[in-house]
C-alpha cells in the first residue's frame, strides 16, 4: 500500500472528498473561494474523468452539446488549486478510528475532515432480464456513450420512466433517430412534478414529436436472449426494442457511509452544517438526507455547498435550511415549469388558466393570500416570478387578479377578462379554427352593429366551428358594446366549467377529447379535477363518444355504479339479480334463497321492475354473495345504474287468453339486446302482450304493447314524483321492427340527452316531433343509429359481477385495509 | 387533535385507489382513509355527519369527499362541510411514512385495546 506523504508533511488540514461531481466540486470550489489556503484537498471519482455538469447530459445525449461543452472543472484547474485528484478510482472504505480512505487502487489517504458527496444510484427494477446487454440507466457519460452507441444502429428504444429524466432520455434518443416509446406506471407523465393536466399537455407533445407514451404500463419482464429484444408489460403487451433506458429513480449513495457506521436512513444524515453523526465527516449532495428530506436536484446541492464551506472554513454561518424546489424539463420548445405544492385543497386556494389555442395551462396555488405552488405548462415565462414571490413568502392578494397574466400584468389595469380582452391588439387571434383576429371581429361588431354571438358566428365565422372560443368573443361584443350586451345565460354543467351539457358533448366529439384530462385542458376548466357534478358527467359523455377507445373512470362514478349494487341508508347494499323479462325458475329461486340464508340478508324483496332484492347485504360480501348467483347462471340486475333497469312483461300470449303478441319472448329478447348499457339516467321498458297493458308500459321510457296486428311503441314516460304517460311514437308490424326501434331509440337517448335526464324531460326538451324525425322517417339514420348502438354494446356487456367475483376487478373495494403493525 | 394513542401502519399508499379511498375498522369505528389524485391521504370518520352516510364510498375532487348519500361536500383537511351546509366530519390523523400509510388512533377510536 502506497502512502501519501504530501498530504502528511503539511501543517495544512487535510480535507478528502469522496465524489468529484457537481455537490463535492462545488463544495471545494466554495472553499477555495473563502480560504484556499485552509486545507490540502484530494479528491476520489469513481468516474474517469473531470467534474462536469450532470444535468448537461440531455443535451449531451441529444447532441446539442458535446462533452468539452459540459465540462465544469478542467484538468488545469485541479493542478492550479493543489487538487489532487484520483479520477477512475472510487474509495472502497473509510476507516473512521485511523482517519483514512482506502481506495480501489489500494490507496490509503489520511484526512482530518472527510467530505462525501456520493451522489446517487439509479433504481434498477428487478425484472427479469434486467441484466441483459442494452439496459442502461441515465446517470454518467458512460450511460451516454452506450446510448449512442445502440442508437447509431437505430431501432426501437424503450425508456421506462416518464419522469423528467426519463423524458430527457425519450426525447434525446428521438433526437439521435431511435423509435422511442416511454412506459409510465403513473397515469399520467412527470407525475410528481406534474398535475393530470399538465401531464397530458406534455404527453400530447411528446406524441406529437413521434415518442409514444403509454401510462399506467406495469413492466413485467425484459425480454432477450444476450441483447435485449423487447420489453413485455404485465398485461401481456409485447413492445419491441434494442434498447432498454431505466430511468426509475434514483437512490442516495450511502452505502460508504452505511459501511463506516455512520448514521444513514434514506441517505446519510446531516445536521445544518452538512456534518454527519461524525463530527470530522461532512456530506453534501443526493447522497444526504437533511431534515427528513433527500434532494435530486442541483438547486439545493449549491445552498448546501454554501453552509458547508462555511463551517469547514470556521465562518459563522446561518446553516442549510432546506430547499424549496422548482422543476423544469430540458426539451428544446417544450416549456414545463412547476413549483412547490400545488396539490391544493383544504384552505388553499387555486387559480387555473387555460388557453386551448396556444396549449396553454397555468395553474397557482394560494393559501393565506400567499402562493404555494405553481404548475405552468406552454407558458413558463412567469415560472421565476412565481417561485420568487413564493419563497419570499410575499402577500400576493393585491396581485391575485391577474397573476395568472403574469408580471406584465402585476398591478396593471388589466383586472378583469373584459380589460384583458380590450387590452389584446387588433392583431391578437381569437378564432383558431378560422384564423379570425380580434380587429375584424370588432369591425364587424361596430360597422354592422352585431349584438348577438350568433350574428358574430354568422358574420365572421369566429367561434363558428370548435366553439371553444365563444367565450372571449363574448367578451369582445360586452367590451365593444359595453352595457348594451347581455352575454347569453349559458347554464353551465357546475362551477368547474363555463360550459353547458351540449356544448361539452359537442366538442367533446368535435374536438377528439378521449380523456378526462383532455376535456378539462382543451375545455378550459377551472378546477383542476373536477368535482362530484361534473366527473359523473363528462365520464359519460366520454364512454358514449368514445365506446371502443374510453376506459371507464370508475372513481368518477357514484358509488352504487363504483361497487355494482346500491347503496342503504345504513352503508349496507342491495343485489337484485337480472331476472329476463321478469321471467324467473325454480333453479334460481333456489339459488337466490340460497345465498339469502348462507349470507343471512335480512330482506327479500319483489321489486316494482318485476325483480327479487336482497337487501341489507354488507360490503365485504357483495363479492361471495355475487359468485354464487353467478354459479346459478344469474348476473347484475343494474338495478342501481344509470343503464338499463328492467324490462318488465306480462305473461302475454303466451298464456293469457287476450294476448296478441308473445310478450314474454319479447321482453326477454330486448333485455337481452339492452342491458348493460350505459345511459344519461336510468331507463325502463316494458311489453304487454295486448292492450289491456297489464305491464304499465305506457309509463316507462321504451313501452311496447302488442295489437292485434303487430307493436305499438311508446316513448317518454316515467313513474316517480311527476308520473308522466308516454307519447306514441309510432306503430310497427314485425318483432325485429321493435328490436331496430329499441335499439336506435336508446342509441338516440343516449347521444342526445344531458347526463342525469331522463327521456321524459329529454323529449319535452326536443319535441317528440324530432325523434321521430331522426328515426321513424328517416331509416338511413335510424339504422345508423341502431349500429352505433350495437357498436357500443359489444364492450358494455361484460358483467360486471362475474368481473368482480372472480377476477379481482376492483377488489380494494370490498376489503378493508389491514392493520399492518402499530406502534 | 386530541392525543394519538397509536399509529396504525395499513399497508403502502398504492393500496388506495387514487380518487378513491379504503376503510379500516378499529374496535370502535370505521376509518375512511381518502387518496386524492395527487396522491395525498386523508382520513375521516367513516360517517357521515348528516345521516350516517358512509364518505368512503363517496366521490374523491381535489381535496373533497362528497356524500354518497346526499350529496354534502367535505373537505379532507378539515372536515368541514363546503358551501352552504353545516357540519363536520371528524378528521382522522393519517400519514404517509415512506411509502406507507398511517392512521393515527385516539384512545376513543382505538377503544379499550392499548397499543404499546
Ligand atoms: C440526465 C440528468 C439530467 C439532470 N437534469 C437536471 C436538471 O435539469 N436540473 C437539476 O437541478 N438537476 C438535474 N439532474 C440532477 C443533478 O445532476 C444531480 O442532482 C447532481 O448531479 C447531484 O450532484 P451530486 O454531487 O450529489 O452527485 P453526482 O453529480 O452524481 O456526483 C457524485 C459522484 O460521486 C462519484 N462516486 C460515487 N461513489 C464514489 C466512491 N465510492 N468513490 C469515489 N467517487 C464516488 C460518482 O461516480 C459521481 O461522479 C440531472 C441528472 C441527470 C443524470
Ligand atoms: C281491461 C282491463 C284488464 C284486464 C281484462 C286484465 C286482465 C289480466 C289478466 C287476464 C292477467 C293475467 C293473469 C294471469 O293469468 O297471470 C292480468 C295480469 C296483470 N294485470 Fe291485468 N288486466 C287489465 C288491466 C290491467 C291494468 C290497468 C293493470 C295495471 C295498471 C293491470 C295489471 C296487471 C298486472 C300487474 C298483471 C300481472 C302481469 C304479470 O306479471 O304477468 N291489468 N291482467
Ligand atoms: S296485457 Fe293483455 S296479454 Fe298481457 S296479461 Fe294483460 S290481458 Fe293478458
Ligand atoms: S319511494 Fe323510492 S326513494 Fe322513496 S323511500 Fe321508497 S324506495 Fe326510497
Ligand atoms: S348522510 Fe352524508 S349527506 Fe346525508
Amino acid at each position: 500500500m502506497n502512502h501519501v506523504p504530501a498530504a502528511i508533511k503539511t501543517a495544512k488540514a487535510r480535507l478528502v472528498v469522496i465524489g468529484n461531481g457537481m455537490a463535492g466540486m462545488r463544495t471545494v470550489e466554495e472553499i477555495l473561494s473563502r480560504n484556499p489556503d485552509k486545507y490540502d484537498i484530494t479528491v476520489f471519482g469513481a468516474e474517469p474523468r473531470v467534474n462536469y455538469n450532470r444535468i448537461m447530459l440531455s443535451p449531451l445525449l441529444s447532441g446539442e452539446k458535446g462533452f468539452d461543452e459540459i465540462v465544469i472543472n478542467t484538468p488545469e484547474w485541479y493542478s492550479e488549486n493543489n487538487i489532487h485528484l484520483y479520477s477512475g478510482d472510487p474509495v472502497v472504505s473509510i476507516d473512521r478510528n485511523r482517519k483514512v480512505v482506502i481506495s480501489k487502487s489500494g490507496t490509503e489517504t489520511e484526512y482530518d475532515r472527510l467530505l462525501l458527496a456520493t451522489g446517487s444510484d439509479p433504481i434498477i427494477i428487478p425484472v427479469p432480464g434486467h441484466k441483459l446487454n442494452g439496459v442502461v440507466t441515465f446517470r454518467d457519460v458512460d450511460d451516454v456513450d452506450t446510448m449512442l452507441g445502440a442508437a447509431a444502429k437505430g431501432g426501437p428504444a424503450v425508456v421506462i420512466g416518464g419522469g423528467l429524466l426519463g423524458l430527457e432520455a425519450a426525447v434525446g434518443l428521438q433526437a439521435r433517430g431511435m423509435n422511442v416509446t416511454v412506459l409510465h406506471l403513473a397515469g399520467h407523465v412527470m407525475e410528481r412534478q406534474l398535475d393530470p393536466s399538465a401531464g397530458y399537455l406534455l404527453a400530447q407533445e411528446l406524441e406529437r414529436r413521434g415518442i409514444k407514451v403509454i401510462t399506467a404500463a406495469d413492466t413485467g419482464e425484459i425480454v432477450g436472449t444476450e441483447n435485449v429484444t423487447g420489453v413485455r408489460l404485465k398485461d401481456g403487451t409485447m413492445i419491441p426494442a434494442d434498447l432498454v433506458v431505466m430511468a426509475v429513480g434514483i437512490r442516495p449513495n450511502g452505502r460508504l457511509a452505511t459501511d463506516a457506521g455512520l448514521t444513514v436512513e434514506r441517505g446519510i444524515v446531516v445536521d445544518d452544517v452538512m456534518t454527519t453523526s461524525d463530527p470530522a465527516v461532512f456530506a453534501v449532495g443526493e447522497c444526504v438526507q437533511h431534515r427528513g428530506q433527500c434532494y435530486g436536484l442541483v438547486a439545493p446541492l449549491f445552498e448546501m455547498a454554501k453552509s458547508c464551506a462555511d463551517h469547514l472554513v470556521e465562518i459563522e454561518t446561518l446553516g442549510y435550511a432546506g430547499s424549496v424546489t422548482s422543476t423544469k424539463l430540458k426539451v428544446t420548445g417544450v416549456d414545463v415549469f412547476s413549483a412547490g405544492d400545488f396539490s391544493g385543497g383544504g384552505d388553499t386556494e387555486e387559480i387555473v388558466f387555460r388557453d386551448a389555442g396556444r396549449g396553454v395551462y397555468k395553474r397557482i396555488v394560494l393559501e393565506d393570500g400567499k402562493i404555494k405552488g405553481a404548475v405552468l405548462y406552454g407558458d413558463t415565462s412567469d415560472g421565476g416570478w412565481y417561485f420568487q414571490l413564493m419563497k419570499d413568502g410575499q402577500d400576493v392578494t393585491e396581485l391575485r387578479d391577474t397573476l395568472a397574466f403574469g408580471q406584465a400584468f402585476a398591478g396593471g389595469a388589466a383586472g378583469n377578462p373584459l380589460d384583458a380582452v380590450a387590452a389584446l391588439p387588433d392583431d391578437a387571434e381569437i378564432c383558431g379554427c378560422n384564423g379570425i383576429c380580434k380587429g375584424s371581429i370588432v369591425s364587424a361588431i361596430t360597422e354592422k352593429g352585431l349584438t348577438t354571438l350568433d350574428e358574430v358566428k354568422g358574420h365572421t365565422k369566429a367561434s363558428a366551428s370548435c366553439g371553444s372560443c365563444s367565450g372571449l368573443v363574448e367578451n369582445l361584443l360586452a367590451a365593444t358594446l359595453g352595457g348594451d350586451y347581455q352575454v347569453a345565460a349559458v347554464k353551465p354543467i357546475c362551477t368547474c366549467t363555463e360550459h353547458d351539457h351540449d356544448s361539452v358533448r359537442r366538442l367533446i366529439v368535435a374536438k377528439k377529447l378521449k380523456s378526462m384530462p383532455a376535456v378539462m385542458q382543451e375545455l378550459e376548466w377551472a378546477s383542476s379535477d373536477g368535482c362530484h357534478v361534473c366527473r359523473p358527467a363528462l365520464n359519460y359523455y366520454l364512454l358514449a363518444a368514445w365506446p371502443n377507445e374510453y376506459v371507464d373512470h370508475g372513481a368518477s362514478r357514484f358509488i352504487n355504479e363504483r361497487v355494482h349494487a346500491n347503496i342503504q341508508k345504513d352503508g349496507t347494499y342491495s343485489v337484485i339479480p337480472r331476472m329476463w323479462g321478469g321471467l324467473t325458475n325454480p333453479r334460481e329461486l333456489r339459488a337466490i334463497a340460497d345465498v339469502a340464508d348462507k349470507f343471512e340478508i335480512p330482506t327479500v324483496k319483489v321489486t316494482g321492475g318485476q325483480r327479487i332484492d336482497l337487501l341489507g347485504v354488507k360490503k365485504e360480501d357483495l363479492p361471495g354473495v355475487w359468485a354464487d348467483l353467478n354459479a346459478a347462471g344469474m348476473v347484475s340486475g343494474h338495478a342501481y345504474g344509470k343503464s338499463l333497469r328492467t324490462v318488465k312483461s306480462c305473461v302475454g300470449q303466451e298464456w293469457c287468453r287476450f294476448g296478441t303478441q308473445m310478450s314474454l319472448s319479447m321482453a326477454v329478447e330486448l333485455e337481452k339486446m339492452t342491458w348493460g348499457s350505459w345511459m344519461p339516467h336510468k331507463f325502463k321498458m316494458a311489453v304487454s302482450g295486448c292492450p289491456r297493458n297489464c305491464a304499465e308500459a305506457t309509463i316507462k321510457d321504451f313501452g311496447v304493447v302488442a295489437t292485434d296486428g303487430g307493436w305499438d311503441l311508446h316513448v317518454g314516460g316515467n313513474g316517480g314524483i311527476h308520473v308522466k304517460a308516454t307519447e306514441l311514437l309510432c306503430k310497427v308490424t314485425t318483432d325485429e321492427e321493435v328490436m331496430e326501434y329499441c335499439g336506435a331509440f336508446i342509441q338516440l337517448y343516449r347521444e342526445e340527452a344531458r347526463y342525469l335526464e331522463r327521456t321524459a324531460p329529454w323529449i319535452e326538451r326536443v319535441g317528440l316531433k324530432h325523434v321521430q324525425d331522426q328515426m321513424v322517417d328517416d331509416a338511413a339514420n335510424r339504422k345508423a343509429l341502431f349500429d352505433r348502438f350495437k357498436v357500443s354494446q359489444q364492450k358494455a356487456q361484460i358483467d360486471p359481477w362475474a368481473e368482480r367475483a372472480s377476477q379481482g376487478v376492483d377488489a380494494h373495494e370490498f376489503t378493508p385495509l389491514p392493520m399492518v403493525a402499530a406502534e | 387533535m386530541t392525543d394519538i394513542l397509536s399509529w396504525i401502519d395499513v399497508g403502502p399508499v398504492a393500496n388506495i385507489p387514487r380518487q378513491g379511498a379504503r376503510t379500516l375498522q378499529t374496535e370502535t369505528d370505521r376509518i375512511a382513509i381518502f387518496r386524492t389524485l395527487d396522491d395525498q391521504v386523508y382520513a375521516l370518520l367513516d360517517r357521515c355527519p348528516h345521516k350516517q352516510g358512509p364518505l368512503a364510498q363517496g366521490i374523491v375532487h381535489g381535496h373533497f369527499v362528497t356524500c354518497p348519500l346526499h350529496n354534502m361536500v367535505f373537505s379532507l383537511e378539515t372536515g368541514e362541510a363546503q358551501g352552504p351546509d353545516d357540519g363536520c366530519a371528524a378528521k382522522v390523523e393519517c400519514k404517509i411514512v415512506n411509502g406507507t400509510v398511517r392512521v393515527g388512533l385516539t384512545e376513543l377510536q382505538a377503544g379499550l385495546r392499548h397499543a404499546g
